[in-house]
């Protein structure tokens, strides 16, 4: 008992650090301060009454949504004698796997540099910066020649590495039995069954109600949808994230899926964040980075490519170009079993004080890096609101879908997880395709890096 | 049986019953070339004449129409996929005329409240007759846009904006002095393009022997609501089975066009901002083909709902079945309702910043060549259930209010979701049998009805 109460103080006395350097501390110290004039605020009982005045205007709630949204990506409980590597990933041979990945990242970007003598960065002429101000709302229309330019990877590149992780503590023998997975993933990370499944999504069980089930044309409204809806509205009224996260497990109305999202994240649109995101515009238009090209490229082959017509593609590069030069994204680095890649100043290689993140964010975009902003255009319309739910969304779930890791919700486990069920419950199905040279995972690795938010 | 044209005949032939038997093979002739040939050709029981042969069905092109359906006889059962005078409909300048005449009756019937729900066309002037009118409209609100389209040409040609009267007087100048020499497009027929889509309206109709073309100039819409910073139309599509009475069905497919170029109102000359027909599109530098730009009309509805809610979008959408209702009611009195004509129009819909419908046009071919896989599917599936309303095969009791993905919007009379009787109150919770941009699970129902047919064809036998 005592163990768990010490550890529940270090956690809250964590989150206090954290959120004390944010703009809701500010805030609330305003508001707390503002209070003072209020009559029913009493010196005798100035910390009750404070607190009450908290709790009726909503700032206590706002202050709960912020410490969930903390909460969420708050690391699991470790020993404390444990590196920091320790919480980006426990694992050694996952680190391994994951920097020897990245070093080839980098190698090919690198040489790509070189073969076409670009630099990494550089500066925009003045006439350029203007023209790239003018055309800011539709980049789209841009047509600059990438064809010397080739996506850094592909989903099926990361695969390969995928494939190829072994745990050098589990003895396979050479030869193959039946204790070798048949499928491609190779490591005995710990996966769901069925059951553990059924428990984990309740909510999607048989007897619950879900939306895009139980609101079809041919079910009265009265039995679900209505009620739903009614509950969904009251608590976007409550701004609750926590229930907020409940909820939408049961599907969310078409009309309040982008509040809820947003709520969910804890993402509301202060002033300040919209300076921040004008602020990464100005770095946009100021320097040109050669991620840039990438980002362009891949824009062209995968969302402007869709066979359904993607209509927001200019979206895309006002929110791809800042999030590259956006530091903040450095922060889940520490939960991130990838590192950011370093940069030195020209000659100065090796130095500490001269090495710089590159790209600014550290996420180099691979191919099919947009599409996990794609579907967020159909929600959202304001720039700096997309770009703020992108990028809570990447740093909270995407980034586990492209980086090497032993997490039950990363890319291997829900390689893993796949296989495992598929050949469970549909063994001949995953026979065939062995078979006919067509591994499920192969098949399906775009689905699962793109599709699956753990 | 239909007789090929200059022979005037009548009365030849089995005379038939009042009750429509069922044919042990459907002869029919169309001379386009593209998903209309390939649902025709998979149709069971359904041959195709060529040349002169006799047909039952005959999906025509509007000149063939125009040159032949006065002297060819048809039996009763034939049906032709045009009605005689659609162009009171789809000739911009008709159309106007009639809207106009039939709102002035409203108002005079049922009151200003009334003939408000006709004010989905923006103000109208035909050109060159309405010349002055026009003038006096225009000197009223200054410096708003005006479009200028030609009456019977498609496919976004001819097609102009301006802003200042001295744009139009050059026109002006440059049409009088081009009365009587032919103009850029060809006049009288229009040639039948194998593989390129079907919008050709030539001007028919012409009463003169000299080929003036009409244009009329429109208050052109400035504030159109915009995804992703273009501009956009809706195709809509409304199978006309008659006139008299009125009996009309909406797909709830359909699409939204959209222009390739973010919309701006500082270009007025770039063509390809503005005009929103794919044909103009397929010309624009940014294009590619394999994709095209049209979203379904399901994912349309569904952005809406996530923008703006359910309530503000079923308004939008039971504007939109005004229209429809309004534009036909319009016209009844004038197109020559035969029994054997029915027609699958495309309405073209914009919808601007307040979520306010406005027609554009309707067209009486709409192009059935597919843009893309998705495109082709739809149209596919129009045109079956196109045919399974037509019902050469004398399967339906003439009851349904639904067909695959048509729903009987209008039966002299709206059509209720509900069944049972209509409510006649004229309040109470009348909801209309309209599903546009909704779930089209045709295949399922095709089934049930065509089994539930059947089934009740072996009791009554």
């Amino acid at each position: 008992m005592l163990q768990e109460e010490s550890d529940l103080s270090l956690v809250i006395a964590q989150i206090v650090q954290k959120l004390k350097g944010s703009n809701l501390y500010a805030q609330l110290e305003r508001q707390a301060w503002a209070s003072l004039q209020r009559p029913e605020i009493k010196l005798q009982s100035l910390k009750e009454d404070i607190k009450e005045f908290f709790k009726i205007s909503g700032w206590e709630k706002k202050l709960q949504n912020a410490v969930y949204s903390e909460l969420s990506v708050f690391p699991l409980p470790s020993h404390p004698a444990a590196p920091p590597e320790h919480l980006k990933e426990p694992l050694v041979y996952m680190r391994k796997a994951q920097g020897s990945w990245e070093k080839r990242i980098l190698k090919s970007l690198n040489s790509m540099c070189t073969e076409l003598s670009i630099p990494l960065a550089r500066k925009r002429p003045v006439g350029e910066q203007k023209e790239l101000l003018n055309k800011w709302n539709e980049m789209g229309t841009d047509e600059p020649d990438l064809s010397l330019f080739r996506p850094v990877y592909a989903p099926k590149d990361f695969l390969e590495v995928l494939i190829n992780l072994r745990n050098p503590n589990y003895e396979n023998g050479d030869s193959l039995s039946f204790r070798t997975h048949l499928g491609l993933i190779q490591v005995p990370l710990k996966v769901k069954d069925i059951p553990e499944l059924k428990e984990f999504f309740v909510e999607l069980g048989l007897t619950t109600g879900q939306l895009g089930i139980d609101d079809s044309t041919q079910v009265p409204p009265e039995l679900f949808e209505n009620e739903h809806v009614r509950i969904g509205q009251k608590v976007l009224a409550e701004q609750d994230s926590a229930a907020a996260q409940q909820y939408i497990r049961q599907g969310s109305p078409t009309a309040l899926r982008a509040e809820l999202w947003a709520l969910i994240l804890n993402i509301s649109s202060q002033p300040e964040d919209i300076l921040y995101y004008e602020q990464l515009k100005t770095n946009v238009i100021q320097h040109d980075l050669l991620v840039d090209s990438l980002i362009y490229k891949d824009v062209k082959l995968t969302a402007s490519n869709d066979d359904y017509y993607f209509v927001f593609e200019d979206y895309l590069y006002q929110v791809l170009l800042c999030f590259s030069r956006d530091t903040s994204v450095l922060g889940h680095f520490a939960y991130n079993s990838a590192s950011p890649p370093k940069s030195y100043i020209r000659g100065k290689l090796g130095l500490e004080e001269y090495a710089v993140f590159y790209p600014p964010n550290g996420v180099i975009p691979f191919h099919g890096f947009s599409m996990y902003v794609a579907p967020l255009c159909f929600l959202y319309h304001e720039p700096s609101k997309l770009y703020q739910i992108f990028r809570e969304m990447y740093v909270r779930f995407f980034f586990r879908l492209h980086s090497i890791s032993s997490h039950p919700s990363g890319i291997v486990s829900l390689c893993l997880l796949f296989e495992t069920l598929l050949q469970t419950y549909l063994p001949q199905l995953f026979y065939h395709l062995r078979e006919i040279g067509a591994q499920p995972c192969k098949v399906s690795i775009w689905f699962l890096t793109h599709r699956t938010v753990p | 049986m239909s007789r090929p044209k200059n022979q005037n005949y009548k009365g030849h032939g089995l005379s038939k019953g009042k009750e429509r038997e069922q044919r042990a093979s459907i002869r029919f002739k169309t001379t386009l070339m593209n998903t209309l040939m390939d649902v025709l050709r998979h149709r069971p029981g359904w041959v195709e004449v060529k040349d002169e042969g006799e047909w039952d069905f005959y999906w025509c092109d509007v000149s063939w129409l125009r040159e032949n359906f006065d002297h060819t006889y048809m039996d009763e059962h034939v049906r032709i996929s045009h009605f005689r005078n659609h162009y009171e409909l789809t000739r911009k300048n008709y159309m106007v005329k009639n809207l106009k005449r039939f709102r002035k009756q409203l108002e005079r019937e049922a009151g200003k409240l009334e003939a408000a729900k006709c004010d989905f066309f923006p103000k109208t002037f035909e050109m060159p007759c309405e010349y002055h009118l026009f003038v006096e409209e225009f000197r009223k609100n200054p410096g708003i846009t005006w479009i200028m389209k030609p009456v019977a040409r498609s496919q976004g040609k001819g097609i102009f904006l301006f802003r200042r009267l001295k744009d139009i007087m050059d026109w002006r100048k440059g049409t009088a002095g081009k009365k009587l020499t032919s103009l850029e497009a060809p006049p009288a027929r229009s040639t039948v393009n194998p593989s390129g889509s079907h919008d050709a309206r030539s001007s028919d109709d012409q009463k003169d022997e000299i080929p003036v073309e009409n244009y009329v100039a429109q208050r052109y819409i400035e504030n159109p609501y915009l995804i992703g910073g273009r501009k956009f139309d809706l195709r809509v599509y409304v199978l006309v089975m008659s006139y008299i009475p009125l009996r009309a069905w909406l797909y709830r497919d359909g699409f939204a066009r959209f222009s390739n170029t973010r919309f701006t109102l500082s270009s007025i000359d770039d063509q390809y901002v503005h005009l929103t027909n794919v044909a103009v599109q397929k010309t624009s530098p940014d294009y590619h083909p394999k994709k095209g730009c049209k979203w379904m009309l399901q994912r349309f509805r569904q952005y809406l709902a996530s923008k703006h809610g359910p309530e503000a979008v079923e308004t939008l959408f039971s504007d939109m079945d005004n229209i429809f209702v309004k534009s036909l009611q319009s016209v009844q009195k004038v197109i020559i309702s035969d029994k054997h004509c029915f027609e699958l129009y495309g309405y073209d819909i914009l919808i601007d910043q307040t979520l306010k419908p406005w027609l554009l046009e309707v067209n009486a071919s709409p192009s059935l060549t597919a843009s893309s896989q998705e495109d082709y599917e739809l149209k596919t599936c129009l045109l079956e259930d196109t045919l399974h309303v037509v019902d050469m095969e004398a399967r339906l009791t003439g009851r349904e209010k639904r067909v695959g993905g048509f729903d009987l919007m209008w039966n002299d009379g709206p059509v209720s979701r509900e069944e049972g009787p209509p409510d006649l109150s004229g309040m109470g919770n009348f909801v209309a049998n309209t599903h546009l941009g909704c779930v089209n699970d045709r295949n399922n129902q095709l089934r049930q009805l065509f089994r539930s047919l059947q089934n009740q064809k072996k009791v009554s036998s």
